[in-house]
């Protein structure tokens, strides 16, 4: 609270990070943001006067850094309790284990994992092509240029991605880009990027979509297929006995291996039950993959607070790389 | 003592107030605004001195966004990070309408006990 005020807006940013240290990550990255935004504007709003007298003045117009960290959580509480849809919380296991089906998160979750293959083939080509493109370039007068561009294209699906993660199982991820800042020069802007370790953290998630992506798809495709058609198994086979498929249906459950399951009349509906336990159980998963994959996304594609270490590396230590 | 009181009391008027300011500063305008620029206006509304410190109105501005009642685009600037522009939706200004008449009836009841220090609250009971 004593501390001394800030007087660059380096300081102040550092200082409102400080302060919000153990927030959510992406709340500190909008709040950043929007500090950075104002106190910038406020700068080139005042020519005559040197970036220290300006911050001098701040504490009363924009506030002090304490005060903007609470205004940011204090809005972030009462808007996430105003969006959040109440859930009436199934007391029994059972309830709890069907329960699933009434969360929406389980079926847009379901939905990403589908996602996750076209997505992973996006993004690999894109970034295989952009590397190797970039290093074939780099002996040419665009090959920087061409780095850059490939690099801004990188931040803005990083954050395409961050919002389709928020849609999709409701993790909180930044609203806002990254501001670079206003590195003085072009080379030193590179160089930053190049040391930003930010930069190979998203590459190296946008080239792992692929492995995970595929895994994702997999399971999704391979438990809904599966748990529908054992769900479907029961129905078809009444329907076969009514005679809508004609005779020979008949003759196909009739003959189908092995006898004990599919024609001792209980077989089948223990295989529908089968089929809706892993309907249910691959709902489940879904949701807490959709979760994982948030934390895990949040890792890679958002910037770490320097000052957040010891809880980065605490979130860290619970977060096995996947 | 004194000052921090005062100081509590105008934060805690302030939480529902900034966003009926807001929206109503936004319905004003012709044009789209961002952060600094509706902040200036509040502040150059008060002899340059805004009521509150214009940090809290960005996690606002967010909040009224994330309800639907305000739209916001983005356009670079030269001085800093890309601004956020915003402009009121239909929805906003159906909610401005509501948060408005909400506002004069709160004015005008705590302005019953507290304007008139002779007034007839007393004299009645």
């Amino acid at each position: 609270m004593n501390r001394s005020a800030p007087r660059s807006i380096d300081q102040y940013l550092r200082q409102l990070r400080e302060e919000l240290a153990g927030s959510d990550s992406a709340l500190i990255q909008d709040a950043l943001y929007d500090a950075e935004e104002y106190l910038r504007a406020e700068v080139a709003a005042h020519p005559d006067k040197s970036e220290s007298d300006v911050l001098e003045l701040i504490a009363s117009t924009y506030g002090a850094p304490d005060e903007v960290a609470g205004a940011y959580r204090d809005t972030e509480v009462k808007v996430k309790a105003a969006m959040a849809t109440p859930r009436k919380e199934a007391k029994s296991a059972l309830g709890r284990f069907f329960g699933v089906f009434l969360d929406p998160r389980a079926y847009t979750s379901l939905f990403f994992m589908l996602l996750g293959l076209p997505r992973g083939i996006i993004y690999f080509v894109l970034v295989v092509v952009g590397l190797s493109l970039s290093a074939g370039f780099s002996v040419l007068i665009i090959g920087v240029p061409f780095f850059l561009a490939f690099m801004a294209v990188c931040r803005v699906i990083s954050l395409a991605e961050g919002r389709l993660i928020e849609a999709m199982t409701g993790v909180r991820m930044p609203r806002r880009p990254v501001y670079q800042g206003t590195a003085t020069g072009f080379w030193a802007r590179i160089g930053e990027m190049l040391k930003d370790p930010r930069t190979w953290t998203t590459i190296a998630y946008l080239i792992l979509m692929l492995p995970i992506g595929i895994l994702y798809f997999v399971i999704a495709v391979a438990g809904l297929s599966v748990s529908l058609s054992l769900i479907a198994l029961p129905v078809i086979g009444v329907l076969a006995q009514a005679g809508w498929f004609g005779t020979g249906a008949v003759e196909v459950f009739s003959t189908a291996q092995p006898e004990w399951v599919f024609n001792t009349g209980f077989g089948i509906p223990i295989l529908g039950l089968a089929g809706v336990l892993l309907l249910t159980s691959l709902a489940h998963l879904a949701r807490g993959i959709g979760r994982l994959h948030a934390l895990f996304a949040k890792t890679m594609l958002v910037a770490r607070t320097v000052s957040s270490v010891p809880e980065a590396a605490q979130s860290g230590a619970a977060l096995p790389a996947h | 003592m004194d000052d921090s009181n005062g100081r509590k009391f105008q934060k805690e008027l302030n939480g529902g107030l900034v966003g009926l300011v807001l929206l109503a500063v936004l319905a004003e305008s012709d044009e789209d605004l961002y952060g600094y620029e509706i902040a200036k206006r509040l502040a150059n509304a008060n002899d340059g001195t805004s009521i509150f410190k214009e940090g809290t109105i960005y996690p606002v501005l967010r909040a009224l966004s994330a309800g639907n009642l305000l739209t916001s685009r983005i356009v670079p600037s030269y001085s800093g990070p890309p601004r956020r522009y915003y402009r009121i939706t239909e929805q906003g200004r159906g909610v401005l309408a509501e948060w408005k008449s909400i506002w004069r009836g709160t004015r005008d009841f705590v302005d019953r006990f507290t304007e008139t220090e002779h007034s007839d609250i007393g004299h009645s009971s």
